[in-house]
C-alpha cells in the first residue's frame, strides 16, 4: 500500500494540506489522488497547502492550482519553508502564511427561545443600535437602551436608565404588562397589540410607568409622595 | 516597544475620517513619532488625496496583500514629513480583496518599525469596517452632533464591543458653538450623554479645514487654527498626555463680536 504523502486537517480559514516527505512527484500525485478520494466531501473548500521544504516554480504551482481548481477547490495558501517556494506562491497571487487563530466574533445577540413562563432575566449592559433584546418572560435592565435598540419581552420590562428605543411589553398579547423606566422616552412603545409614541419631553426627565388603561397606553410619573399616602 | 494600531472609523459616511486620519497621523509624525496611515477605503480612497499624495501612488493596499510588491515599496513618504508614510487602497477593487487576517498580518509587519500605525476605515458596518477594525488596538470613533450621526456611532461602538475591541474613544467633529449656544445643535455633552464612551478629541468647525484638504497638505502642518490645535491635542492623548479640552468659543474676542455687529455677514 502506497504510503500517504499528504495529511489533511480542519483550520478556520479552511483546510490545510500537510505534505510529508519524498519527491515532489510523489507528493503531487497523492495530494491529487485524496482530493480525488474526499471529492464530495471537500468541494467548495478553500485549501491551503504545507509544502515543507520542497522548491517549487511557477510552472508547477500554477499547475497543481489549476488542478485543484479543477475539483471545485480553492487554492488561497502556499506554505514553505523555502524562499523560492514563497516567492512562487507571491508571485501568483497567493497566500505564504495563514493568520493567527483569532476566533470570529461576531455580535452576540441575546436571544433566547420564546417559551411561555414568567421567568425574568436581568441584563446589566447598555443596549446600543441594532441590538434586540427578546426574552419570553419579564426583562429587567440595569442600563440604557438607545434609539435604534430593542426589547421584545412577553411579560414586563423595568429599565434602570434612559429608555429611548423600542420596547415591547406583554409581546405574546398580553395587555396587562407594563413598562417603566427612569426616564421612558422610548421612539416606539408597545404593550401587547396597542401601540404609542413618545410626546414631546417636557423638563427633566422623571421615572414613569406605561400600562393600557381603557385600549390606550399611558404613562404616570413615579410619584414618592403619592407612593407615600398609598402605604 | 511595538507601534499602536488605530482604527479610525464611524458608521456615518462623510463626518470627517478621512480628514482626523490625515491629522491625527501629522501631528503625530510632527511631534518626531514614526507613523503609516493605511487607507482601508478601498474602491472609494481618498486619504492619498487628502495628503496630497495622489500622483505618486505606484502599488497599494492590495498589491501588497497578493504579494505583486514588498510593504516597503507600497509606503509613499509624505511630503513634509520624514517619518510620516501612506499605504494607499486600490481604486479599481473593492473590499473583498482584502481579508481582516490579511490586515492583521499586514499590521504586525508594520509594528516592529513604527509607533503609530492609523487605520481609515470605510464608512459601513459591512467587511470594510471589519477589515479596518480586526488589527486594531485602540478604535476612535468619529461624529459629527446630529442625529443621525450618533445613531450610527452607537452602532459601530457596540460592534466594536461585541468584536472586543473597546472601549472606543469618541472624536466630536464639526461643532459650531454658536448652533449649541442657541440650543440648534447637539452639543458634546448631549452625544456623550448618549454614547458613554471616552472623549478624544472635540473638533470645531472650521473653513480652513476645506481648503487644507484641497490642498493636500493637513491643516496641522500649517494652521494655528482651533481645528488643527484640536488634532494635536488628539495626537497628545494618544500618547498618554493629559491635555484639558479648550472651550469652543474663547477666541470670540471683544472685537471680533463687535466688528461681527457693525459688519453681520464680514467675519
Amino acid at each position: 500500500m502506497p504510503q500517504l504523502k499528504v495529511q489533511i486537517k480542519g483550520i478556520r480559514d479552511g483546510l490545510l494540506l500537510v505534505a510529508g516527505e519524498g519527491s515532489w512527484e510523489e507528493i503531487h500525485a497523492s495530494i491529487l489522488t485524496q482530493l480525488d478520494d474526499q471529492a464530495s466531501f471537500l468541494k467548495g473548500g478553500r485549501l491551503a497547502i504545507d509544502v515543507g521544504n520542497q522548491i517549487l516554480k511557477a510552472v508547477e504551482m500554477s499547475k497543481l492550482r489549476d488542478e485543484i481548481s479543477e475539483r471545485g477547490l480553492t487554492l488561497w495558501a502556499v506554505l514553505s519553508s523555502s524562499p523560492t517556494t514563497e516567492k512562487t506562491a507571491q508571485t501568483l497571487g497567493l497566500a505564504t502564511r495563514l493568520s493567527k487563530p483569532r476566533p470570529e466574533r461576531t455580535t452576540r445577540p441575546l436571544e433566547t427561545t420564546l417559551q411561555s413562563g414568567e421567568q425574568a432575566i436581568l441584563v446589566h449592559r447598555t443596549l446600543r443600535s441594532g441590538f434586540s433584546l427578546q426574552h419570553a418572560g419579564h426583562v429587567v435592565l440595569i442600563g440604557d437602551v438607545n434609539p435604534g435598540a430593542e426589547i421584545i419581552a412577553g411579560g414586563d420590562v423595568i429599565v434602570w436608565g434612559h429608555l429611548r428605543g423600542m420596547v415591547h411589553a406583554g409581546a405574546g398579547g398580553n395587555e396587562g404588562a407594563v413598562v417603566c423606566a427612569l426616564d421612558l422616552a422610548p421612539t416606539q412603545l408597545r404593550i401587547g397589540g396597542q401601540i404609542a409614541t413618545t410626546p414631546q419631553r417636557r423638563g427633566k426627565p422623571q421615572p414613569e410607568l406605561a400600562r393600557v388603561v381603557d385600549g390606550r397606553v399611558v404613562a404616570v410619573p413615579w410619584n414618592p409622595k403619592s407612593v407615600g399616602k398609598r402605604e | 516597544m511595538p507601534g499602536q494600531v488605530v482604527t479610525v472609523t464611524s458608521g456615518k459616511g462623510g463626518v470627517g475620517k478621512t480628514t482626523a486620519t490625515a491629522n491625527i497621523g501629522a501631528a503625530l509624525a510632527a511631534s518626531g513619532q514614526k507613523v503609516v496611515c493605511i487607507d482601508a477605503d478601498i474602491g472609494l480612497r481618498n486619504l492619498d488625496v487628502v495628503l496630497g499624495l495622489e500622483n505618486r501612488i505606484v502599488y497599494d493596499l492590495v498589491d501588497v496583500v497578493e504579494g505583486r510588491c514588498r510593504i516597503r515599496q507600497a509606503m509613499i513618504r509624505d511630503k513634509h514629513l520624514n517619518d510620516f508614510f501612506l499605504i494607499p487602497a486600490a481604486q479599481t477593487r473593492d473590499k473583498s480583496a482584502v481579508s481582516p487576517s490579511d490586515m492583521v498580518r499586514l499590521c504586525e509587519e508594520l509594528r516592529p518599525d513604527h509607533d503609530w500605525i492609523l487605520i481609515d476605515s470605510p464608512a459601513g458596518i459591512e467587511r470594510g469596517f471589519r477589515n479596518a477594525i480586526a488589527p486594531a488596538d485602540i478604535v476612535l470613533v468619529v461624529t459629527n452632533p446630529e442625529v443621525s450621526a450618533v445613531r450610527d456611532a452607537d452602532r459601530i461602538i457596540g460592534l466594536i464591543e461585541a468584536e472586543e475591541k473597546g472601549p472606543a474613544r469618541l472624536v466630536i467633529n464639526r461643532i459650531k458653538s454658536e448652533m449649541v449656544k442657541r440650543g440648534d445643535m447637539l452639543s458634546p455633552d448631549d452625544v456623550l450623554e448618549l454614547l458613554a464612551v471616552e472623549l478624544i478629541g472635540l473638533i470645531p468647525e472650521d473653513e480652513h479645514v476645506v481648503m487644507s484638504t484641497n490642498q493636500g497638505v493637513p491643516i496641522v502642518l500649517n494652521g494655528k487654527s482651533k481645528s488643527a490645535q484640536a488634532f494635536r491635542d488628539i495626537a497628545s492623548r494618544l500618547k498618554g498626555e493629559e491635555v484639558p479640552f479648550t472651550p469652543l468659543d474663547d477666541d470670540r474676542g471683544i472685537f471680533k463680536r463687535l466688528a461681527r455687529l457693525i459688519r453681520p455677514e464680514g467675519n
